[in-house]
């Protein structure tokens, strides 16, 4: 494992592997091998980009939806929890403390799809016991990225 | 009619206006450039300081402050001098918070010039110092330093300007355009020179906190021959991505400081309040917030080195602020030449080193307070250029 290379890749998962050897002064091979490991075991799950959905026209929505759940004995929310991931419409799913269980983002074509998604999938399921939709209206930031503010930059070309 | 020549000062009046602003003012006009051109951070002022700014607004501490500085402010800077730089100054006689490091240079050369005074510059270095010193009636004495000796100032090269008319050292280190700094046996020679002289230094450290490859920033006043006769200059601008806010400070032996703050009081009244609440944050909690603006600076540095090399134009290691000073001299074009046309040719704005005193000829000044995304840019196209005009 290598927390420089996280640390860089968290904050740029594109940054070349040129430029990681240069920031951590290890080998361009070096560099490679060292992902690949964290790729192989697992640490480094994926590469995603941040995309702002909102500004397209045909954008998708999404929704939270907090889940109350009844735990299976033996099992704890571990195997509801497991089943609900399974969906392409989940994002991301989290147990909570608090007054609910599971938290869930869904996100559809349209508000329906996400509501029918809702109704016909998730409440359907045994062991939940209610659900509460909230619509995300917009997205300010994500992934520490300020969606809402693309300041252009206010310098000037050159100063001394 | 009015004849305006005849109300101006006419010193003032002879000083010549930057060379450079002609190009200025073309690029900063040219549609679609991609510059590395700025000499400031291109990261906002961390959300904390800002914050602690509005609050003090919202309180409504909005009346003039000491003019020293607010006292809460004059002892951070203390503290963190002490914490950061083992430099130890009287919050209460030693320290006057100024607007920006510009005032506080301005101030250090006025109550110090006589008519005729000598003060040595070191070039290539930013454009005040000189001017300034003819506004006071004083004289500049250029040390044009060289690349080979890493744009350091010399023993050498000082005992060479020193005269009998000789007032003050102007050391600014690390250095804007250079990206030189001095280390501990760099200012320890000069100290040997200087040690019993009436000379005192005046050491304009605005970029202290950007030092790379574990070298920490050290002080003239860090050397014991050089201790009480410098005054250090710094400011929240560079290191705290703070330029709009204007705040800097000047700290020395009291004789000097007093005088300073006598000329502050009528020219200036205080520094800026609702800055100096935001730099008290700066100082006491923005540790991490500089940590990381460093080490992404770092990044950019590297790559920025890298690059030109690659292409051909040498580039020394820069070990402080943020710039890269590579050569062009392989182009066989003047520095004002090769940054004309890559302008028009490429749309890429660079500071051609003239700039920053004659010996900047042969270099330009590349900043990397941009993007890595926006520097590879940049470089790919002065890449481009070089292989057209082969």
């Amino acid at each position: 494992m290598n927390k420089e290379i996280l640390k860089l890749l968290a904050k740029d998962a594109r940054m070349s592997v040129g430029d990681i050897a240069l920031a951590t002064d290890l080998s361009e091979e070096e560099v490679k091998a060292e992902i690949f490991n964290m790729e192989e075991n697992g640490l480094i799950r994926g590469y995603k980009t941040v995309i702002d959905w909102e500004s397209i026209d045909s954008a998708s929505v999404s929704a939270i939806i907090e889940l109350k759940v009844t735990p299976k004995a033996g099992y704890g929310f571990e195997e509801i929890a497991e089943r609900i991931t399974k969906y392409p419409e989940v994002e991301s799913c989290y147990l909570m403390s608090g007054v609910y269980d599971l938290n869930v983002v869904v996100r559809g074509k349209s508000f329906q799809e996400v509501a029918q998604f809702v109704a016909k999938e998730l409440s359907t399921i045994e062991s939940v016991t209610s659900t509460a939709t909230h619509f995300v209206l917009r997205r300010y930031k994500d992934f520490n990225v300020e969606l809402a503010n693309n300041e252009p930059d206010e310098r000037g070309t050159v100063s001394l | 009619m009015i004849d305006y020549t005849k109300i101006l000062n006419s010193t003032i009046c002879d000083v010549r206006w930057s060379g450079i602003r002609k190009f200025f003012d073309i690029a900063n006009t040219m549609e679609g450039v991609i510059s590395l051109g700025v000499g400031e951070p291109d990261f906002p002022t961390p959300w904390k300081i800002r914050n602690c700014a509005i609050n003090s607004l919202q309180k409504g501490k909005t009346r003039y402050s000491s003019n020293w500085g607010l006292e809460a402010l004059r002892q951070e800077i203390a503290n963190y001098l002490d914490r950061k730089y083992d430099l130890k100054y009287c919050p209460k006689s030693e320290i006057l918070v100024t607007v920006g490091g510009s005032e506080a240079i301005d101030a250090c050369i006025r109550v110090i010039t006589d008519p005729g005074d000598e003060i040595i510059i070191p070039q290539p270095s930013y454009v005040c110092y000189e001017p300034i010193t003819r506004v006071c009636g004083g004289v500049p004495v250029i040390i044009n330093t060289k690349a080979e000796n890493d744009f350091k100032v010399t023993a050498k090269e000082l005992i060479e300007k020193i005269t009998p008319k000789t007032k003050a050292l102007i050391l600014p280190y690390p250095c804007n355009p250079t990206g030189a700094i001095m280390e501990r046996e760099d200012l320890e020679a000069l100290g040997e020179v200087l040690k019993d002289t009436n000379i005192l230094v005046i050491s304009d450290e605005i970029y202290s906190e950007l030092t790379f490859g574990g070298k920490n920033h050290v002080s003239p006043a860090n050397i014991e021959t050089l201790k009480d006769r410098t005054v250090v200059i710094n400011g929240f601008s560079k290191s705290f991505s703070m330029t709009g806010w204007r705040l800097g400070f000047i700290c020395g032996p009291e004789p000097i400081i007093s005088q300073i703050t006598k000329l502050h009081q009528f020219a200036i009244m205080c520094a800026p309040t609702t800055s100096q609440y935001a730099a008290v944050e700066a100082l006491k909690n923005c540790d991490e917030e500089v940590r990381e603006m460093m080490e992404e600076y770092d990044i950019r540095r590297k790559i920025m080195v890298k690059g030109f090399n690659e292409m051909g134009l040498t580039c020394r290691e820069p070990k402080g602020a943020f710039y890269a000073f590579p050569s062009i001299e392989s182009t066989g074009m003047t520095s004002d030449e090769f940054c004309e046309k890559l302008l028009y040719a490429k749309k890429v704005a660079i500071v051609p080193g003239t700039a920053f005193g004659d010996s900047g000829e042969g270099f330009v000044r590349a900043s990397y307070c941009y993007s890595t995304s926006h520097i590879k840019e940049a470089l790919s196209r002065i890449k481009e250029f070089l292989d057209e005009i082969k």
